[in-house]
């Protein structure tokens, strides 16, 4: 997902999102998609929010959201750059590719850079693989990730993109 | 005249670059003045040539690939366009592939082929034609059709559908509603057999999610796909909206006077919801804890309802035997497993893809003779079939025909078909600690042999690899193996010892190496 698309909290704009959606046979994780898309992140507020509109505890929706690796309860960084761990890509050097990016960013995983510019995810599978290492930046995924592809996909964050040609 | 080019749309060709191939195609095009026509097709599933250009020809389609932003020009300069020209990346007619030609594509029969989103291009080729005659059946018949073919479920437990739809069909539901669900949470590594079905023929899967509705008397149908595959979410999302939009979802299809509804969920992330309990679980928006087994989701699934859980691929079969007929699907293959099977040739592959194949023929002529042997060109060491939870295949096994029960008599699974393949600087004691970390991960923490059992492994191998106590740790990790094989409510803590012995069994040498480097140390 890129965020920096992602607007900042609204309560109002929230509770619209969990009304449009609160009528659906379970609706807890359309819901945690929703708001996360929207906010980027799942604030405290709006587990309180969700909790009172499903008539849940917070404890509960707490504990759907603790579950699920995708969902975050902190803001991330403007980008989320996500690194395949998984058996295919560890055959084709992601292990060296992992160990390149955290000292090219200067992150460990699940954490973010200085600038707040990327946040460092690993993720088991993208589903590319034939064509590893794979990393996924926002909704884009990118094949045959070695040191200097990642770097070159880094600098490109760096700045807001600008289409020109293509 | 208009010279009609297709560039792949699927998330692997976009990842090499299609999508920008395709935008490059056309601007130089309009420089030139030549008139084309640029279509995106799905992928054919040849990975090591995309991105593979095709153009239209009378003769069929030619092809070039992989073709990278740098050959736009002096494909432009060959007149591509036209077909059967001189380029060194021609690869003539794609269909003459050995590749691909060797391949029996049942299934995947539109892969490549067709728009993925045009229902037009779907029904040209046989689309629909399974829901045609399903409509005209009964329920029962339907579900005789489903056993007769053999189909065995394709997510890896190789349960025969036809068992399970008859199971749901014979219950009565307490609230007067049943359910498909599609299992798309395809998470195992070394697979994207589900992936292609999504993205680049989703009305497959609908109608085969259609036809199981009405097997069994189920009016909803759920897919619950991982979020991880963005888009083959949005694939799936338009093409429910043009099934809506053309009466084959809804009220009375096709005036058939049956009605299926059908949604498009999210996962989150979450390796555990493949399992179906768990899925359940999470589509019920809750944590995914497994659930005790009976009673069965088929019995009580799904809001407590009767649910049909199938995989992907499995429900992508059934358009297939509606059409072609159960004897079709069950004339080829293997002992008691009938039909083909799309597997995945990944890792460490010279020519990685999707393969789809009738049961039957060696693990080693999977990985050779269209894998081509490892991309690095080193010496193939493991493989590790059937995702995180499988065993790894050491030489002496590569001769193992692709079966359920051929694989299982090596302790070795099939499962969703991936094949994973490792060159010889690989660290077989790292790859099963990895086995265990992943178990750490993932487990959704329900019962004691996975949530600790994992961790604790994670923590013999890092002495083992640390050459500590060697002999000792390795009979305490084949222990604990035992435990979590025996004591774990599902396949994820049951199945997480697999790779993990098979590593230990085939590749000792890697496990007791620094055993002999630590005595060394203290005796220096």
């Amino acid at each position: 997902m890129t965020t920096s698309k992602a607007v900042a909290w609204e309560p109002v704009t929230a509770q619209a999102l969990i009304d449009d959606l609160k009528s659906k046979p379970g609706a807890l994780l359309p819901i945690l998609h929703a708001i996360q898309d929207r906010f980027s992140f799942i604030p405290e507020e709006a587990v309180a929010l969700i909790a009172q509109s499903l008539t849940l505890s917070r404890a509960e929706v707490h504990g759907v959201i603790s579950f699920y690796h995708h969902f975050r309860t902190q803001q991330p960084g403007r980008h989320v750059v996500e690194i395949c761990r998984a058996e295919a890509c560890q055959a084709q050097g992601s292990r060296a590719l992992e160990d390149h990016a955290k000292a090219a960013l200067g992150v460990d995983y699940h954490q973010t850079t200085a600038d707040r510019n990327i946040t460092l995810e690993p993720v088991y599978c993208l589903g590319n693989c034939s064509c590893g290492p794979s990393i996924r930046v926002g909704d884009e995924i990118h094949a045959d990730v070695d040191a200097t592809r990642f770097d070159e996909l880094v600098e490109g964050l760096k700045t807001d993109r600008v289409e020109i040609l293509l | 005249m208009t010279f009609r080019i297709h560039v792949p749309s699927d998330t692997t060709a976009k990842a090499r670059g299609a999508d920008r191939i395709a935008r490059l195609i056309e601007i130089v095009a309009q420089e030139h003045k030549i008139d084309v026509e640029v279509r995106r097709n799905g992928t054919r599933g040849l990975y090591w040539l995309e991105t593979l250009v095709e153009v239209d020809t009378d003769a069929g389609r030619y092809g070039f690939g992989p073709v990278k932003e740098g050959d736009i020009e002096s494909l432009f300069a060959a007149e591509f366009y036209k077909g059967n020209v001189e380029h060194s990346l021609a690869v003539g007619l794609v269909e003459d592939i050995p590749y691909l030609k060797r391949q029996e594509r049942f299934t995947f029969s539109r892969l490549g082929i067709t728009d993925p989103l045009s229902l037009e291009d779907y029904q040209a080729k046989d689309g629909f034609k399974g829901l045609e005659n399903a409509i005209k059946l009964s329920s029962q018949e339907i579900v005789d059709t489903v056993k007769e073919s053999g189909l065995r479920g394709r997510g890896g437990a190789a349960f025969p559908t036809g068992i399970k739809w008859q199971t749901v069909l014979d219950v009565e539901s307490p609230k007067g509603q049943k359910y498909i669900v599609c299992n798309a949470d395809e998470g195992d590594s070394g697979t994207f057999a589900d992936r292609l079905v999504m993205e680049c023929d989703p009305f497959m899967l609908i109608e085969g999610m259609i036809i199981a509705g009405l097997a069994v008397g189920a009016t909803q149908g759920y897919i619950y796909c991982r979020s991880e595959y963005p888009l083959a979410i949005e694939n799936l999302n338009s093409a429910i909206q043009t099934a809506y939009d053309n009466n084959l979802l809804g009220a009375d299809i096709q005036g058939s006077g049956k009605h299926f509804d059908l949604e498009v969920r999210m996962g989150a992330g979450a390796y555990i919801c493949g399992e179906e309990t768990s899925l359940l679980e999470s589509l019920e928006g809750k944590r995914g804890l497994v659930r005790a087994k009976p009673p069965l989701p088929a019995i009580v699934g799904l809001f407590g309802q009767p649910t049909v859980v199938n995989n992907v691929l499995s429900l992508a079969a059934v358009p297939f035997i509606l059409d072609k007929g159960a004897k079709a699907y069950a004339d080829v293959g293997v002992g008691r497993s009938r039909g083909t099977l799309p597997f995945q040739v990944t890792g460490n592959v010279k020519f990685g893809g999707l393969v789809e194949l009738a049961f039957g023929p060696t693990l080693k002529e999977l990985m050779f003779e269209f894998g081509g042997g490892t991309r690095s060109g080193r010496p193939l060491r493991a493989v590790q079939v059937g995702g995180p939870l499988g065993a790894y295949l050491p030489e002496s096994q590569w001769d193992t025909p692709l079966g359920y029960e051929e694989f299982s008599q090596k302790q070795a699974v099939l499962g969703h078909g991936g094949v994973v393949m490792f060159d010889d600087t690989v660290d077989m004691s790292e790859q099963a600690r990895f086995s265990m970390e992943f178990c750490v991960a993932e487990s959704c923490g329900k019962c004691t042999p996975c949530r600790i059992g994992s961790t604790r492994g994670v923590e013999v191998i890092d002495r083992i690899r640390a050459g500590k106590n060697v002999d000792a740790n390795m009979e305490l990790l084949m222990d604990l193996c035992e435990t979590m094989l025996d004591g774990s409510l599902c396949a994820m803590g049951g199945m997480t010892p697999f790779p993990v012995q098979s590593a230990m069994q085939h590749f000792t040498e890697d496990f007791v190496k620094n055993a002999a480097s630590a005595t060394q140390a203290k005796e220096v």
